[in-house]
C-alpha cells in the first residue's frame, strides 16, 4: 500500500506543521506563549505609565490651554513645594492606612471563623456572602452610600431617635465607605492564610500548655502575617488611588485621586506629575511588603 | 517573585531601560497640529447629511424629550434632516475642550472661556455663516465678538447668554437673599449647607463679589486679576470653604444635594432650579445685586468633524426661532435669535432675561479665559489660567 504511506505527508495540516515547528524548541514555545501577555504588559501597561511620565514634564500653552512639548520641571516643583499638595498627600496616605487597619480588624475574626470554625456548608455560604458585594458595580455602591449618608438619608433616619446626627459627607464618610468596599480584598487573603495553618499546630500549642491568647500571639499571628500584608496591599493601594468616593461623598475634601481627576481636564501635565506621587508611595509600600514576606502568599 | 532564578535588580533595570526607550521615542515625536485654522477651512457648500452628528453640550442644551416629554427640539430635527443626534454632556469648559480635542465630536456649545482655547488650539474651524440661514436673525451684539470670531471671521453661531444665579432653599435661607454675601462673608449662617461651582473659573465669582465689597483692591474685570487681587479672591474662597458642604460641577450632583437637604444655598444655573421645581422641590433663584458671572455660548464646529453637513444643519436648527426659543426657555437664558422672542411659551421670557438689553448684559461678566495680559496699563501682570487652576486646588485644600 504505497499510496497509504504517501498521503499522510501531503495531507499535513497547517496545525500539524505548526506543532512540528514548536516541537523540541522550548524557548520558542515559551516565547509564543508569553508574547501576548508580555506585549500587553510592556506596551499597554508600562507604555501608558511612560506616557504619563512624559506628559508630566510638559506645560500648557497660555491662550490655547494646549499641551506644549517643552521640557520643564515646574509641575514637579509645584507638587513638592506647595503646601496644599503635601497635605493632600499626607491626608490620602493617612486615610489609606486607616482603612487598611480597619479592614484588618474587621476581617480577621470573620476569616478565622471561616477557616477554622465553620463547617463546609457554612464556609461556602460565607465565601459567597463575602464575594457577593463584588458582583455589583463600585459606582452603584458609592452612590448608594451617598444616599445613605445624605442629610435626609437612611443613616440619619436611623440614629435620629438617639439624638445624634450622622457624619454627613467628609473624611469620616470616605473612611466608612472605603472600609466597606475594600473589605473582601482583606478577608480573602487572610482566610487563605489561615486555612494554610494545619490544625495540628494549634493542637500542639495547646498540648504544650499554651493559653489560647499565647497560641494566637506566637503561632497564628506570625504564620498569617504575610497574608495580612498581602491583603493590605489591596486595601492600601485601592484607597490611595480612588477618586470616585472623595468626589461623591468627600464633601469638599480632596484626596490625591480627586486632585488628579479635577486637574486632568484643566492642566493635564500637572495632573500627570501629581499622579506619580501614589506610584512612588506604592513602590515604597511594596518594597516594605516584600521585606515582610508578603509575596510568598500572592 | 522568587528570590532565586531571576535577579530582581536585573528585572528592574530591564523595565527602566524599556521605559527610557519609550520616553525617548515619545519625545522625538513632533506635534504641529496646534495651528489656528484659516478661513479657507470653512465649509463652502452644504452637502447631504451624513446620517448622524456628535455633539458636546451643556446640560439642557440638547433635549429629545427623554428628560421631559414636552421638552424636545431634537426629534423634529432628526426627522427632517435624517441626522441622528448623539450628545455628550460637558460639565465644565475644561471638560468640553478636552472632549473636543479627542476629535470624536462634530460640534460643541462652547462658552467664552472655551472658545478662545479651541480657536487658538486649532480645534475648531471657521464657520461659513452664509450656509446658516437663521444667522441673519441673530442679535448684532452677539456677532463678531472677541470670543467667537477672529478678524471678522466667525468661528461659530451664537447660542444664547445668561448669568449664573444664586439658588436657595426658602425654608432655610431667611430672609430671601439679595447678595452673594450669603455664600461669602455671611456663609457661617448656613455653614455646611453652602455649595459652589467646582471649577477654577469660580474664582471670578469671588472677584466679582470683592469688586463691590472691597473697592480698594481696584478690581475691574474679574477675569483680569493681578497678584494682590488674586490673593484676596483666593483668601475669600478659603474662608468660604469652611462652610461648603460640597462643591458641584456635575449638575445632577447639585440637584441631588438640594433635593436631599445637603445644600441650601449656592451658585446655580436656571435649568437646575427648573428641574428641582419640576420634581416638587421649592428652591428659588435670584440675581444678586452685585451682578453675576455668566456665559455667552457659541456652537462651534470641530476641525476634524466627520459629519460637517449635519453639524451645519444642527447649528442652523439650534438658532432657528422655534428651537432657540425652546432651549432658551428650558435652560433659562436669553435667546440669540431675535425672532425666538415671539415663540416662547412665556411671552415675558425675553424681557425677564433681557434678551436685547445690552446695558443689562454689560453688568454680566461672561466667562473668558484668564491670560497674563491684563488688557490695561498693568501690562502682563495678570494671573493666567493655569495659575487659576493651581489657586483653585489650594482653595479646596
Amino acid at each position: 500500500m504505497e499510496a497509504g504511506v504517501a498521503t499522510p505527508v501531503q495531507r499535513r495540516s497547517a496545525g500539524r506543521r505548526l506543532a512540528d515547528l514548536f516541537h523540541g524548541r522550548p524557548r520558542l514555545q515559551a516565547g509564543a506563549l508569553l508574547a501576548g501577555p508580555v506585549g500587553w504588559l510592556v506596551i499597554g501597561y508600562l507604555g501608558s505609565l511612560a506616557v504619563l511620565l512624559v506628559t508630566s514634564f510638559w506645560s500648557l500653552g497660555e491662550l490655547s490651554g494646549e499641551i506644549e512639548q517643552t521640557f520643564t520641571f515646574e509641575n514637579f516643583e509645584d507638587v513638592v513645594s506647595t503646601d496644599v499638595y503635601r497635605s493632600v498627600t499626607g491626608r490620602t496616605v493617612a486615610i489609606a492606612a486607616l482603612v487598611t487597619l480597619t479592614d484588618i480588624v474587621l476581617a480577621f475574626p470573620l476569616a478565622f471563623y471561616m477557616a477554622k470554625v465553620a463547617g463546609p456548608r457554612m464556609r461556602g455560604l460565607l465565601v459567597v456572602a463575602v464575594l457577593m458585594p463584588l458582583w455589583s458595580s463600585y459606582l452603584v455602591k458609592v452612590f448608594a452610600w451617598r444616599g445613605i449618608l445624605s442629610q435626609e438619608g437612611a443613616f440619619n433616619w436611623l440614629v435620629d431617635p438617639l439624638g445624634i446626627e450622622g457624619p454627613g459627607y467628609g473624611m469620616v464618610a470616605i473612611w466608612l465607605v472605603m472600609s466597606y468596599i475594600w473589605l473582601p480584598f482583606m478577608i480573602i487573603p487572610i482566610y487563605a492564610g489561615l486555612e494554610r495553618i494545619p490544625d495540628t499546630l494549634l493542637s500542639a500549642s495547646e498540648d504544650m500548655g499554651a493559653k489560647p491568647s499565647t497560641t494566637f500571639r506566637r503561632v497564628i499571628v506570625p504564620l498569617v502575617f504575610p497574608a495580612v500584608v498581602a491583603g493590605s496591599i489591596f486595601t492600601f493601594s485601592l484607597t490611595l488611588g480612588d477618586f470616585i468616593s472623595p468626589t461623591l461623598i468627600g464633601g469638599g475634601e480632596q484626596l490625591i485621586g480627586s486632585v488628579v481627576y479635577s486637574n486632568f481636564t484643566a492642566d493635564l501635565p500637572f495632573a500627570a506629575a501629581f499622579a506619580t506621587v501614589p506610584i512612588v508611595v506604592m513602590i515604597a509600600y511594596l518594597l516594605i511588603a516584600r521585606r515582610l514576606g508578603a509575596f510568598q502568599h500572592l | 517573585m522568587s528570590e532565586r532564578g531571576t535577579n530582581p535588580a536585573r528585572v528592574a533595570l530591564l523595565i527602566l531601560a524599556a521605559l527610557a526607550t519609550f520616553i525617548f521615542v515619545m519625545g522625538c515625536g513632533s506635534d504641529d497640529d496646534s495651528e489656528q485654522a484659516s478661513s479657507d477651512d470653512a465649509l463652502q457648500e452644504l452637502g447631504e447629511g451624513e446620517g448622524e452628528v456628535n455633539l458636546v453640550a451643556w446640560a439642557g442644551y440638547v433635549e429629545d424629550g427623554s428628560t421631559d416629554p414636552k421638552v424636545d427640539w431634537v426629534s423634529d430635527f432628526e426627522k427632517e434632516t435624517g441626522c441622528e443626534v448623539n450628545v455628550k454632556i460637558g460639565n465644565t469648559s475644561d471638560e468640553m475642550v478636552q472632549l473636543m480635542r479627542t476629535g470624536q465630536y462634530d460640534s460643541v456649545s462652547a462658552s467664552g472661556d472655551a472658545t478662545t482655547r479651541l480657536i487658538e488650539g486649532g480645534d475648531v474651524d471657521p464657520v461659513n455663516t452664509d450656509l446658516i440661514p437663521n444667522y441673519e436673525d441673530v442679535y448684532d451684539a452677539l456677532k463678531d465678538q472677541e470670543f467667537n470670531s477672529v478678524d471678522g471671521q466667525m468661528y461659530g453661531v451664537p447660542h444664547g447668554r445668561g448669568s449664573n444665579l444664586l439658588m436657595y432653599d426658602p425654608d432655610e435661607v431667611k430672609p430671601a437673599p439679595n447678595s452673594w454675601d450669603v455664600v461669602f462673608d455671611n456663609a457661617d449662617q448656613y455653614s455646611g449647607k453652602v455649595t459652589a461651582y467646582d471649577n477654577p473659573i469660580y474664582i471670578a465669582d469671588a472677584a466679582l463679589y470683592l469688586r463691590e465689597h472691597q473697592p480698594d483692591l481696584g478690581i475691574e474685570d474679574p477675569y483680569e486679576l493681578d497678584q494682590e487681587q488674586f490673593d484676596a479672591a483666593i483668601e475669600l474662597l478659603k474662608q468660604q470653604k469652611e462652610h461648603v458642604g460640597e462643591y458641584w460641577s456635575d449638575y445632577t450632583k447639585e440637584i441631588q444635594a438640594f433635593a436631599n437637604g445637603d445644600s441650601s444655598v449656592g451658585t446655580t444655573w436656571q435649568v437646575i432650579a427648573n428641574l428641582l421645581n419640576a420634581d416638587g422641590s421649592k428652591e428659588e433663584v435670584v440675581l444678586p445685586e452685585e451682578g453675576a458671572t455668566g456665559w455667552s455660548d457659541t456652537w462651534m464646529i470641530s476641525s476634524e468633524a466627520e459629519n460637517p453637513n449635519c453639524a451645519y444643519m444642527w447649528m442652523d436648527h439650534i438658532i432657528s426661532p422655534e428651537a432657540n426659543a425652546a432651549v432658551a426657555e428650558w435652560f433659562g437664558e436669553a435667546p440669540s435669535n431675535e425672532k425666538a422672542c415671539a415663540l416662547t411659551a412665556d411671552k415675558e421670557h425675553c424681557d425677564v432675561y433681557h434678551a436685547d438689553d445690552e446695558e443689562f448684559f454689560s453688568q454680566i461678566e461672561f466667562w473668558k479665559t484668564p491670560v497674563s495680559d491684563c488688557g490695561d496699563d498693568r501690562g502682563e501682570e495678570c494671573k493666567t489660567y493655569d495659575e487659576w487652576v493651581q489657586g483653585w486646588n489650594e482653595v479646596k485644600g
